[in-house]
């Protein structure tokens, strides 16, 4: 695993609001075609990491590159480089599906490419039946898809989703998961927070925050094992939130 | 800035007013029911004013006083009454708005020329209704005056002592008729009240569906985004100001005497400092209730401070100068002086320049208010 080259690589980085250390020192590194998960409680600094990856926040202090890009000093540069889908899907509900992913598609300059793409996401997302529905009263399952559709249309090199499943029933988890292998094989980097503890074995690897810090990394083997034998990682989990608490 | 990123967004606003039909429907309709409502219902000439007249001189010449009061449309003669505390009682119990006084001696004393008070009484409870009732009673006074006057001098040389004072002669609106006054005030008034809220409402929105998080992401620059929500209102407003415009000068007969080019010229400005102002007071608001809220400070002392109401030259030094701080109140000024006036940017670009501050200040402020709050 690790003579493939990293993609996404965190080096001291800080985040302070004020006198809250939200990120305090981070280091890790994440290679081309993984799926990494970045877990940890609510307030563990997952969010702030991932949108300090996106370009959204300046770092405090320390550095991260994304596909060979600097986040502090050429965000515009790993905006262009990378997809990202929030938990609220960020979709607009009056409009349709397919006027959605026109949308971002135009916001990625995809010009002759875009009927292609379309027609690309349409096949990979499983939007046949919605692709000329308006949004809003879709289900949480058809929205996720189409948020991930909207998100990948530009075939970016890595793919951030926050939360992805939250809010999302079973069975829709299930295609969601399936839809996500086949964008991994197809060799996007894939990193992933969540709440879901089942969906943590998914991963190749992840990393654990707590209070802001790493507190694990590594396969969900690795992991496991570092914190004592016959742990799961929902026992992990839950140790972790009550040293927050 | 990149063009096809830019009508991407276009593209998508434009989409989502055709589906709001609600919004489409209220930006379309108020400017011309608001129009109906000020120039029908709240005319501040006010015509028919119930009057009664206590007639003491019960002469010819009296009565022909009262036909020219009659004749002002402003005054309705409800009834005669014999004595002046009859006259005043019809006041107090709401019978009648005024009341015209015409003494004993009045045709004896216009025989020998002699000064003569003639008393017009108005209930002025509403200031603004009895405002207009007075002008006109004064009108009704010179013209006597003048007819009075002018027959004087074929009499006696120097005998020439006008009966009443009149004072009051209102320039451009000489019929007192307030259509004339209110029209191009209303097209300032939606442009600002209308264009704040929803410009407000517009960016909140996207705030509160998640969307705006959703944008940031992407290659799209904070100003591109700002630019990409307002230039579908900018249209908006020259739509609305062209209702109101068209229906102003076919049903309240409102001239327009200036260029109609430095009209719209003048209210695209106007337009796109509101729009900033709207993206200003989004930046404020975590959400729709709040920035409608926040719209409501300002929408009141627009109407109250700016002049759409009430003249400023009578309001307290410091209401006059909340007044300055607002755009309206320099578009009101450059409106009235385009359409009513006839006159041109010669002698209005003062406040076409104070009309450009206020855009660039409200846009600069809300980049820099946009930018702190993403990241």
């Amino acid at each position: 695993m690790a003579d493939r080259p990293a993609v996404v690589e965190v080096r001291s980085l800080s985040k302070h609001f004020g006198a809250v250390r939200a990120v305090e020192d981070v280091t890790f590194k994440i290679f081309t075609g993984e799926t990494f998960g970045i877990l940890g409680p609510n307030g563990s600094g997952k969010t702030t990491a991932i949108r300090m990856l996106c370009g959204l926040l300046t770092p405090t202090g320390g550095s991260a590159t994304v596909a060979g890009r600097d986040v502090a000093t050429e965000p515009d540069r790993v905006k262009e480089s990378i997809g990202y889908m929030s938990q609220a899907f960020g979709l607009y509900g009056d409009l349709t599906a397919e006027e959605n992913l026109r949308f971002y598609g135009g916001l990625y300059g995809l010009g002759d490419k875009l009927t292609e793409r379309i027609a690309w996401a349409r096949e990979r997302m499983r939007l046949d039946e919605i692709i000329g529905r308006i949004v809003s009263p879709l289900s949480g399952g058809q929205k996720q898809r189409l948020a991930l559709g909207c998100a990948t249309l530009h075939h970016p090199p890595v793919l951030f989703l926050d939360e992805p499943t939250a809010g999302v029933d079973p069975g829709a988890r299930r295609l969601f998961w399936s839809i996500i292998r086949g964008l991994a094989a197809d060799g996007i980097t894939i990193i992933v927070t969540t709440h879901y503890m089942d969906e943590a074995e998914r991963f190749d690897r992840l990393a654990f925050l707590s209070r802001g810090r790493l507190t694990a990394e590594g396969t969900p083997a690795e992991v496991r094992a570092s914190f004592g034998a016959g742990k799961t990682l929902e026992d992990i989990f839950v140790e972790l939130q009550e040293q927050n608490a | 800035m990149n063009a096809a990123r830019l009508s991407t967004i276009f593209w998508k606003e434009f989409i989502q007013m055709r589906r709001d039909r609600h919004t489409l429907g209220l930006l379309l309709a108020v400017p011309v029911m608001q129009l109906m409502l000020f120039g029908f219902a709240i005319r501040q000439d006010v015509r028919n004013l119930p009057t009664v007249v206590f007639d003491a001189s019960r002469t010819q010449q009296s009565r022909r006083l009262v036909q020219r009061f009659e004749a002002t449309d402003n005054f309705r003669i409800r009834g005669w009454v014999g004595s002046y505390t009859e006259a005043l009682r019809a006041v107090d119990r709401g019978r009648a708005r005024a009341v015209l006084v015409i003494p004993e001696d009045y045709a004896r004393s216009l025989k020998r020329s002699r000064p003569v008070a003639v008393q017009v009484l108005v209930d002025a409870t509403d200031p603004t209704a009895s405002q207009s009732a007075i002008g006109a009673a004064q009108l009704v006074g010179l013209r006597t005056n003048i007819e009075m006057t002018g027959a004087q001098v074929l009499g006696p040389a120097g005998a020439v002592q006008p009966p009443l004072d009149v004072r009051v002669r209102p320039l451009y609106n000489p019929a007192l008729n307030s259509a004339l006054f209110i029209v191009p005030g209303i097209i300032g008034m939606i442009l600002s009240n209308i264009l704040i809220v929803t410009t407000a409402m517009a960016v909140v929105r996207e705030r509160e569906h998640g969307t705006l998080e959703q944008l940031i992401v992407t290659p799209l620059t904070r100003s591109e985004i700002m630019l990409g929500k307002i230039a579908p209102y900018v249209l908006v407003g020259l739509v609305q100001i062209s209702a109101v415009l068209v229906v102003g000068h076919f049903l309240f007969h409102v001239p327009i005497r200036g260029n109609l080019l430095i009209v719209y010229l003048a209210s695209l400005i106007f337009i796109v400092a509101n729009l900033g102002l709207g993206l200003f007071i989004s930046t404020l608001a975590m959400n729709q209730a709040q920035a409608m809220q926040v719209s409501f400070f300002f929408l009141l002392p627009n109407v109250l401070l700016s002049g759409f109401m009430f003249p400023r030259e009578a309001m307290p030094v410091g209401a006059k100068w909340l007044g300055l701080a607002l755009p309206l109140t320099y578009y009101l000024q450059v409106i009235r002086g385009i359409v009513l006036k006839g006159v041109g940017m010669a002698e209005l670009w003062p406040q076409a320049l104070a009309l450009i501050g206020f855009a660039l200040l409200f846009f600069t402020f809300s980049t820099l208010r946009f930018q702190k709050q993403l990241g």
